[in-house]
């Protein structure tokens, strides 16, 4: 942490609250199931991505990937390719143009570059499947040809594959997103050793890979001034300029870079090889170039989530409360980058331990770069936590929401700062009545029809509130009564538009249909990564912003004719397209009369949200309670999922049909990681050996049932118009309701992801009091 | 992909003189082209020419012995909602919906299906070894990943089973495959056509080169035939079988003995396998769970297991014994 940042730091904790945002209680636009604005483009396909882009003078490219893990190349035999018919150029290590290697995401905050390795400047070789050649040429059909006629010589050398092997070399990182990678409070391993109810077990879980439907694309095109053009598949637009500019030695001025659609990202539409080599290539042959990577690509060079061998120990008093939680354990990382997958955030903040120990280490493994894959950390971490509640809610003979009920905190366990807001146990309260958990019968195999055994499991949903800084928008004010909102925002499906429309429309009290948002380009300002859940909530504070400022221009404008003349910012309101003063409702305006009056067009303003000083006063958290029924074929081990029902606390709702689709996708993909998803590594060679969605099975819709969701509404009064990202959560918290509901059904604990069918059939029914055996990190 | 040149045939004669002519060049008949086009864009199989049959023998006729000819181009969902096939025969309807999607159904033909090839990962990867790719270059799936993988009628070579769901019930119903080829029409039993691995499991099938599929026969099965096909998968849609089971069974008036049985499992080996050896010790035996075991039991006796895929032997008795009870029950029975 820089000697600055610990300043602002400190400032923010001794600064008053600003208050609530005064829109926190108004519900007109925001709250309102409004379709989403991008859905006739969407189905009539007339929204463009960017592997569909039209370009002048086009040329395509075709990736030639590595096939050893680690060592060098000696020689790429490319002649019978650089004759092939239509083939423009063949770009290796010998002649790609010259590049910086980029800063690394997560470290740098202006930087989307999943990886500080250099891109194709040297023989290296640092992971299988690394592009090692590309061929340019005039169609896709010939670049794909010659490039299966390149043939490469290596020098392999040993390469770190095996998770299990190097375990015993685990270290901490030095940092987890700039948290601590241990924290101890006590002493927990103490506490669990005197404690009346003990579960230490190790739970493990997969490498997944992300599979948005669409490609990651890219296509370049240099300008004769020296500008620089990038489509680009991209959930950071703004980091991905400023990488690019570093990596080419170019003003970020220079570089535009524009997404309108993005088609899934999950984390994963970073900037990896492929948009380099792209702008290089493009760079090498004076064309625009595009590359659009297969699905065996995406596996191949694009990282997903990492594997983890946790283990969570907790110790229970005779009341249920706890006197000791452990959570530990290792992550494979690569050493180009800094992303050990957060798996214990969820244990920092959920519950009250009298003693702690929390502790993450990685070993480095020579792979493609892991990454961040919907709510990292979280989603594998909450697995652990609540599956492991869930076998100390048997041993104390608890039912498992009682058991949450006692051990819920007054304050933030490890920050010992209040929460700004958190209903939990109104969650699950609500959820647990609409699911009818009270009917449930807690002991295990209790419940039939047929040969399916059925079960009912619940777990908490959990993630941290994120603003980040750097969120700007412009805001435009036309003389017609319409408003424009621009930021280099990203739409990846979830509605991002929509939402916004709403909120500028209510805070501007304007209708809906006279305001547009416009984004997905750094010609608009700056927008912080579509990730940690931040985008909605990071916007609404720079619009806010742009608003307060409009509002003081237009005071401004208005003149001694004015109702308003005189006023100030806060002696008015927005109310019915206009400003009116908030003691005299009648006095006021429409935009349209004081632009009309004092001659304008239009006003506009750019605006930076304030820095997210809430984070630093309060713990700011997410939370949820994620109810499951499963079957269970008792024959053939299959697991299907009959009935869900998530129940939320994010703060408040923007839009309840965006929102609900928010969460229900993240609970699909939590099933996914439950029972179906593994991306398999064959750590002989370090390939992914089912590298295609043929083998790589996310759920289809015969695997997921009729989801519920519902949520309390609360506002959380820190949080700009009292709201919460909720992109993520959906996701955590499933696997551990799965395998807590699988126990139900079968008296069978499953500790390892994916529950597969031969897990359950060759799994002993688990007995109680059982400890964990094998060693992990103490 | 590579360049490859296209011909269509209008009739078998036409696609085996089409297929001789070519013969340099690696010529491969294309029917629905849901499996070969794949292979093709994997860089798997490179043919030099495509010859397309798909419009060869569309037809599927009932014959006066009430057996079925399904024309080696009559596509999945065809055969599968075909009424005579639904009625008598459905445990083929089962065997076809149970497998891949409904569009690839709808492209995917009978003759394609018969010879769709293994979904090994390694076979698709060309940077693995794999003996079915490359003869004699090694097997990686061997110590690999194989989950998937056979457990019986496997070699040293290779563990790769054949994936097709709809073979498991045609193996089961004793269909006959009509073969056409550059020296004369022949007929196998399916159960012949496919090959187990031994030391050339790049040869997948009995079929010479140019010999070309023209239409599966389905023998009319006995009267008061139970049948079903029950399939095992990771997902509950869209997924090849871990295992599967296709059984017929013909009862004795009282409903509690075997008169006949036919039985066939999927996901077990590198052809689809018949349980000759079960349904010989279900034969005239009392139609008891115990009796079953003992066919399931002695059909997998020679099982073998690697590191992944061992769950199979348990799992495939599991589901022949359960088949077989379901099939079996009489009304009133304890499910
Ligand atoms: C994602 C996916 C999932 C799938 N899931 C399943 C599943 O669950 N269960 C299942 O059973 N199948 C599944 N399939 C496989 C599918 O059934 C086969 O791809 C299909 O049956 C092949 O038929 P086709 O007509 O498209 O064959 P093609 O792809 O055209 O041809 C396949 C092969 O058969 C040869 N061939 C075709 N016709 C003849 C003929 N008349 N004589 C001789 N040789 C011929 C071709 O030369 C080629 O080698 C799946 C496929 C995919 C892509
Ligand atoms: S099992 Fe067969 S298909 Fe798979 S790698 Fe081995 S030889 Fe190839």
């Amino acid at each position: 942490m820089s000697v600055l940042q610990k300043v602002t730091e400190a400032l923010a904790k001794v600064m008053p609250d600003k208050g609530p945002d005064p829109l926190i209680e108004t519900w007109h636009i925001v709250g309102q199931p409004l379709s989403r604005l991008d859905g006739p483009l969407k189905v009539s396909g007339a929204a463009r991505f960017a592997a569909e882009v039209p370009l002048e003078n086009l040329a395509y490219a075709s990736l030639v990937l590595s096939t050893i893990a680690k060592g060098r190349i000696l020689r790429i035999h490319s002649d019978d390719a650089r004759r092939a018919i239509g083939v423009i150029t063949v770009m290796t290590h010998e002649n790609a143009p010259r590049m910086h290697a980029p800063p690394q995401m997560f470290t740098y905050r202006d930087s989307a570059a999943t990886s500080n390795l250099p891109v194709m400047q040297d023989n290296r070789v640092h992971w299988n499947g690394e592009p090692v050649a590309l061929v340019v040429a005039e169609s896709q059909e010939a670049a794909d040809y010659a490039a299966s006629l390149i043939r490469v010589e290596y020098e392999p050398e040993t390469a770190a594959l095996s998770f299990d092997a190097r375990k015993p070399e685990a270290k901490p990182p030095k940092d987890i997103l700039g948290e601590p990678p241990d924290i101890t409070v006590g002493g927990a391993e103490d506490a669990l050793r005197r404690s009346a109810f003990r579960v230490d077990q190790l739970y493990r879980t997969p490498r997944y890979n992300h599979n948005a439907i669409e490609l990651h694309a890219t296509a370049a095109k240099w300008g004769s001034d020296g500008t620089l053009t990038v489509h680009d598949a991209s959930q950071a637009l703004a980091a991905t300029r400023d990488t690019i500019a570093k990596s080419f030695a170019l003003e970020p001025e220079k570089v535009r870079v524009m997404a309108p659609f993005v088609g899934g990202a999950f984390g994963n539409k970073c900037v990896w090889n492929h948009t380099f080599l792209c702008i290089a290539a493009a760079k090498l042959t004076a064309r625009a170039v595009r590359i659009v990577l297969t699905r065996e690509e995406v596996f191949r060079i694009t990282g997903g989530r990492t594997l983890s061998e946790q283990r969570v120990a907790l110790g229970a008093n005779r009341d249920g409360t706890l006197a000791g939680l452990i959570h530990t354990g290792i992550t494979g990382v690569v050493s180009h980058n800094a992303f050990p997958e957060q798996f214990t955030f969820p244990a920092r903040h959920l519950y009250a331990a009298e003693h702690m120990l929390i502790q993450q280490k990685v070993v480095e493994l020579d792979m493609v770069a892991n990454t961040s894959m919907r709510a990292p950390g979280e989603s594998i971490g909450t697995f652990a936590l609540e599956s492991a509640l869930d076998e100390l809610a048997i041993e104390c003979s608890l039912d498992p929401i009682e058991l949450r009920r006692r051990i819920e905190p007054q304050k933030d366990p490890t920050r010992n700062i209040p929460f700004s807001s958190r209903n939990l146990l109104e969650a699950y309260r609500r959820g647990a009545e609409r699911f009818g958990w009270a009917q449930r019968n807690p002991a295990p195999g209790s419940q039939r029809d047929g040969a399916w055994q059925i079960g009912q499991g619940v777990a908490t949903a959990y993630y941290p509130y994120y603003r980040m800084p750097g969120g700007s928008a412009r805001l435009r004010i036309t003389a017609d009564g319409r408003a424009v909102v621009q930021a280099a925002a990203h739409e990846m499906g979830m509605g991002t538009a929509t939402v916004q429309v709403q909120h500028a429309a209510e805070r501007l009290a304007l209708p809906v249909e006279r305001v547009s948002f416009e984004y997905g380009d750094t010609h608009f300002p700056d927008s912080p990564v579509a990730g940690g859940s931040n985008q909605t909530v990071s916007i609404v504070a720079a619009v806010t912003a742009a608003v307060q400022e409009l509002v003081e221009k237009l005071l401004r404008l208005c003149g001694k004719d004015s109702p308003l003349a005189g006023s100030r910012a806060a002696d008015v309101g927005a109310r019915d397209g206009g400003l009116y003063r908030l003691d005299n409702p009648t006095r006021g305006e429409s935009y349209r009369a004081i632009l009309q009056r004092a001659g304008r067009d239009y006003l506009e303003c750019t605006a930076k949200a304030p820095m997210p000083a809430e984070m630093k006063k309060y713990s700011m958290q997410s939370f949820g309670a994620q109810f499951c029924e499963v079957r269970v074929n008792e024959v053939s081990g299959e697991i299907r999922i009959s009935r869900w029902l998530g129940s939320f606390d994010t703060g408040r709702i923007l839009n309840p049909k965006t929102a609900g689709s928010q969460f229900r996708g993240g609970i699909i993909m939590g099933i996914g990681m439950a029972l179906t998803e593994e991306s398999f590594f064959d750590e002989r060679s370090g390939r992914f050996v089912n590298a295609s969605l043929a083998e790589y099975h996310v759920p289809v819709h015969l695997d997921i049932p009729q989801i519920e969701v519902i949520w309390n509404d609360i506002p959380d009064p820190q949080a700009p118009l009292g709201l919460h990202g909720i992109g993520e959560i959906g996701i955590t918290g499933t696997a551990a309701a799965v395998a807590n509901a699988v126990y139900n059904a079968t008296g069978k604990r499953i500790r390892e992801l994916p529950i597969t069918l031969d897990k359950i059939l060759t799994a002993p029914p688990t007995l109680r009091r059982s400890v964990a055996t094998s060693a992990t990190p103490r | 992909m590579n360049e490859f040149s296209y011909e269509r045939a209008t009739d078998p004669a036409a696609a085996i003189r089409l297929f001789s002519k070519c013969n340099g060049r690696n010529p491969r008949y294309l029917a629905g082209g849901t499996n070969l086009v794949d292979l093709m864009r994997e860089d798997i199989e490179q043919p030099g020419t495509i010859i397309d049959v798909s419009g060869i023998s569309q037809a599927i006729q009932r014959r006066e012995d009430g057996a079925i000819l399904l024309g080696a181009g009559a596509k999945n969902t065809a055969v599968a909602s075909h009424r005579d096939i639904r009625e008598r025969f459905p445990m083929l309807t089962q065997a076809i919906v149970n497998g891949a999607s409904a569009q690839i159904r709808n492209m995917a033909t009978v003759g394609g299906n018969l010879m769709q090839r293994t979904r090994c990962y390694y076979f698709y990867d060309s940077a693995a070894r794999c003996n079915k790719r490359v003869r004699g270059s090694g097997c990686d799936a061997l110590d690999g990943f194989n989950r998937i993988h056979a457990i019986l009628g496997t070699s040293a070579h290779c563990i790769a089973t054949h994936p097709s769901d709809m073979c498991v019930a045609l193996a089961a119903l004793d269909a006959i495959v009509h073969i056409e080829g550059p020296s004369g029409p022949r007929r196998l039993k399916l159960t012949d056509l496919h090959r187990l691995p031994g030391d050339t499991p790049d040869v997948e099938t009995e079929l010479a080169p140019g010999e070309l599929i023209t239409a599966v026969e389905i023998p009319p099965l006995p009267p008061a035939t139970r049948s079903v096909y029950r399939k095992v998968r990771d997902r509950a849609s869209y997924a090849f079988a871990l295992v599967s089971v296709a059984a017929a069974v013909q009862l004795n008036e009282s409903g509690d003995s075997i008169l006949a049985a036919r039985l066939a499992l999927g996901g077990v080996a590198h052809r689809p396998w018949r349980a000759s050896v079960a349904e010989g010790v279900l034969q005239g035996a009392p139609a008891t769970e115990e009796r079953f075991r003992q066919a399931a039991e002695a059909e997998l006796q020679l099982a073998v297991g690697r590191a992944h895929n061992a769950f199979k032997i348990d799992l495939a008795k599991r589901v022949v014994v359960d088949t077989l009870k379901e099939l079996t029950r009489r009304p009133g029975d304890e499910p």
